[in-house]
């Protein structure tokens, strides 16, 4: 997935290679230095990736009717974002992890403005190193950790791995899931995912189960540099429960500007998913230069009566965010959710929000947006709730606030209501606000400097997401927008 | 304490305070009094720091410092509170972190340590207490929903936690039914000490019933026209502005 973040170190020297690839079996960890193909995408790369990765054959053949797929389409210009075009074959589709040579040599050369934002989310120097790029000695401890929560989920029959490692280990159920939610004819950046996606998570909640722990990507030592096109996919069986965080606050650096990642979730009968991210990419400098755009396709499928699907979401990087994590409601009495604060800043440009596709019948959808636009950004929220005629009783409420920091920013709100159940409710509440003066001088007056008082009252405005964040998860986002904002008033 | 000297202020270029002289000392509690559009709420704005108050001419010094140079967190660490007329609504943060927020910004200018959150939570569920605040009344939003009573009782609420020096009250009175005002004048009494001062700003006499000052002064047309004893405050009610009005015209 785009977002995702590892904390472990993305190259170590040999001796940690070896340890890699004994501890996970993953196979191209050691191998892969020499493997990076030159810029350019074509039939015979799609084969490559997938040679490399010595998936089964059914997998090639449906990359590259992805790929077929995907010339036919158009690049998609509708989302409220402005960039350059792209051009796909100055991409190189499989790239090993990054070189020494080609990343910063130390902290030094790294742009001091991030620097000092890792010092300030109290991130160690080791830690640093590895978010922004530099190459250094794998983090042992992660590793230690990373091997006890295997055998915890092992125990409680819970696949947790690499979608590289499902294709070897769990074939058919890889088989029987991918494309079932997010087919790749589903758009343009769907199709190019499932063409060339080079690894992500797959998770596996066997009947009943609730899992044992939170999983993490934190923990997937195997996410390491697999950045620019991921794949997850999460199924949880009849009855089972399953809490996912992606992503970490501290800013991360990547070569890859464009990130296409594809996200597939399967909620059977009385099942509940709930994932959550908390996206922090580099949004460039100042300027907007070098910043990550972030094109994702995030879909759950509530398949079962009863079943339950939550997203919740902290967007604050990347140079432009463009994302609509949604649910389908096919099961009677299912419920979809999604939460969601957004916050651009500088020059940023976050085009998100949702689709809840009611089919079943007395579905209930909750959507929640906060929208926070600072500087220069434009923060834009589009949603789409579909009520299907067979959705009898179903229900959607939609909340969807805008605040705004400085008179040079835009918040912009694109709903779309097509209902065609005359029993059905659905409603819409909009608002847009600003930081008033009156709000920032009872802060100052209190003895709060203007950037704490800005912070406290935006993360005020974002309570209702919040607090659907896993408690460290939440504490650590409030930390993040105070840190985001900071030079967004005065 | 308070040296306001010759002070003339104007907003949006329009002059309010034309030569407003004032000196309050530790100890002491204050009232100015005046009609409508005397100036009595831009001079409680522009002590604490509001932007959009101009200071064309004078000073105002505060325990030996001028204000002008100090942004208004600066004034508030120093001791200097407001309690504001119209106290806005902060959606989502609730009252215990705010006043958290507060109490530590001042201990951290003193260089002491944050408060411990248990700590804290007993010391405003006390002041509560005393303000007659239900429980929750602190899990809920900065005056969000509150009533008018209970927002000018939040503003007594913060005042008592941060202990100020000098505290300046802006019409703290005004839309208070008579129980309410009596908790409040309680709450500003239990402040009164040698080392404190209290200026209060108000429009009517019946508040210095509950919260009897040394020495009330008279704002009309931005100036001092008259000060006396609290007995000052007696005469108005009987005779109202005008009179005063007239003389200084």
């Amino acid at each position: 997935m785009s977002e995702t973040a590892s904390r472990t170190s993305p190259k170590g020297d040999e001796a940690i290679d070896r340890h890699l690839a004994r501890e996970y079996e993953a196979g191209w960890v050691t191998d892969i230095e020499s493997d990076t193909l030159p810029p350019g995408l074509d039939e015979d790369v799609v084969r490559f990736i997938s040679a490399k990765k010595n998936e089964p054959e059914w997998m090639t053949e449906w990359r590259l009717e992805a790929y077929r797929h995907w010339l036919t389409m158009d690049h998609p210009n509708w989302a409220h974002v402005h960039y350059p075009k792209i051009d796909f074959n100055s991409i190189s589709y499989f790239s090993a992890p990054r070189s020494q040579a080609d990343g910063p040599k130390s902290l030094d050369e790294v742009d001091p403005e991030l620097l000092r934002t890792y010092e300030k989310l109290g991130i160690p120097l080791h830690e640093q190193q590895m978010l922004a790029g530099v190459a250094v000695d794998a983090v042992f401890d992660s590793v230690s950790v990373a091997t006890t929560f295997k055998s915890k989920l092992a125990e409680a029959g819970v696949i947790f791995c690499s979608i590289s490692e499902a294709l070897q280990e769990h074939p058919e159920l890889v088989r029987q899931y991918i494309g079932s939610v997010v087919p790749y004819r589903d758009n343009y950046f769907a199709a190019l995912n499932s063409a060339v996606f080079s690894d992500g998570s797959f998770v596996y909640i066997p009947k009943g189960v609730r899992c044992p722990m939170e999983l993490s990507t934190y923990f997937r030592i195997n996410a390491q540099n697999t950045g620019q096109f991921e794949r997850t996919i999460i199924i949880a069986e009849e009855g089972s429960h399953v809490s996912y965080l992606e992503g970490c606050t501290a800013p991360q650096r990547d070569e890859n500007q464009l990130h296409a990642a594809v996200v597939e979730l399967v909620a059977h009968k009385d099942a509940k998913i709930k994932y959550s991210t908390v996206q922090n990419w580099y949004p460039g400098d100042s300027e907007g230069k070098g910043g990550i755009y972030n094109f994702v396709t995030k879909r759950g499928l509530c398949a079962g009566e009863r079943s339950h699907i939550s997203w919740t979401q902290v967007e604050t990087g990347s140079a432009i965010t463009w994302k609509y994590p949604s649910v389908i409601l096919r099961g009677d009495d299912s419920v979809g959710e999604f939460y969601s604060v957004a916050l651009a800043r500088g020059r940023q440009q976050a085009d998100t929000g949702t689709k809840m596709i009611h089919l079943g019948k007395n579905t209930k959808s909750t959507i929640i947006s906060k929208g926070i636009s600072a500087v220069k950004a434009e923060n834009s929220y589009r949603g789409l709730v579909r009520i299907a005629p067979t959705a009898d009783g179903a229900r959607n409420f939609t909340q969807c606030d805008s605040l705004l920091i400085g008179d040079q920013c835009g918040a912009h709100t694109f709903p779309y209501i097509e209902s065609r159940n005359p029993n059905a409710t659905v409603e819409h509440e909009a608002t847009t606000s600003k930081v008033s003066d009156d709000q920032l001088f009872l802060c100052r007056q209190r003895g709060l400097d203007p950037e704490k008082a800005v912070s406290m009252i935006v993360n005020g405005f974002c309570k209702e997401v919040f607090r659907e964040l896993p408690m460290e998860f939440a504490v650590e986002a409030g930390k993040l927008l105070e840190i985001s904002l900071e030079g967004a008033v005065g | 304490m308070l040296k306001i000297r010759n002070l003339h202020v104007a907003a949006e270029g329009e002059a309010i305070l034309k030569g407003l002289d004032l000196e309050v000392a530790a100890g002491e509690v204050h009232a100015i009094m005046g009609p409508n559009g005397s100036g009595k709420s831009t001079l409680a704005a522009v002590m604490a720091g509001r932007e959009g108050y101009e200071i064309t001419e004078g000073s105002i010094e505060f325990l030996g410092e001028d204000l002008a140079g100090l942004e208004p967190e600066e004034r508030a660490w120093r001791g200097l509170f407001l309690a504001f007329q119209y106290p806005v609504e902060i959606p989502g943060v609730t009252n215990l972190e705010f006043l958290r927020a507060s109490v530590d910004a001042h201990r951290a200018y003193r260089g002491e340590e944050a408060t411990s959150a248990v700590d804290f939570m007993k010391l405003a569920r006390a002041t509560s207490k005393q303000l007659r605040f239900d429980t929750d009344f602190l899990k809920r939003g900065v005056n969000e929903g509150f009533s008018g009573g209970e927002k000018k009782r939040n503003e007594l609420l913060q005042m008592l936690l941060l202990q100020p020096k000098l505290a300046l009250l802006d019409e703290t009175d005004s839309g208070l039914d008579i129980d309410a005002l009596q908790i409040v004048a309680d709450g500003v009494n239990t402040l009164r000490s040698p080392e404190r001062a209290i200026v209060m700003i108000t429009h009517y006499q019946r508040l210095l019933d509950h919260i009897v000052p040394d020495k009330v002064h008279v704002l009309s047309g931005g100036r001092i026209v008259r000060s006396g004893g609290k007995e000052l405050a007696l005469e108005l009610e009987r005779k109202g502005y005008g009179w005063l009005e007239e003389a200084a015209a």
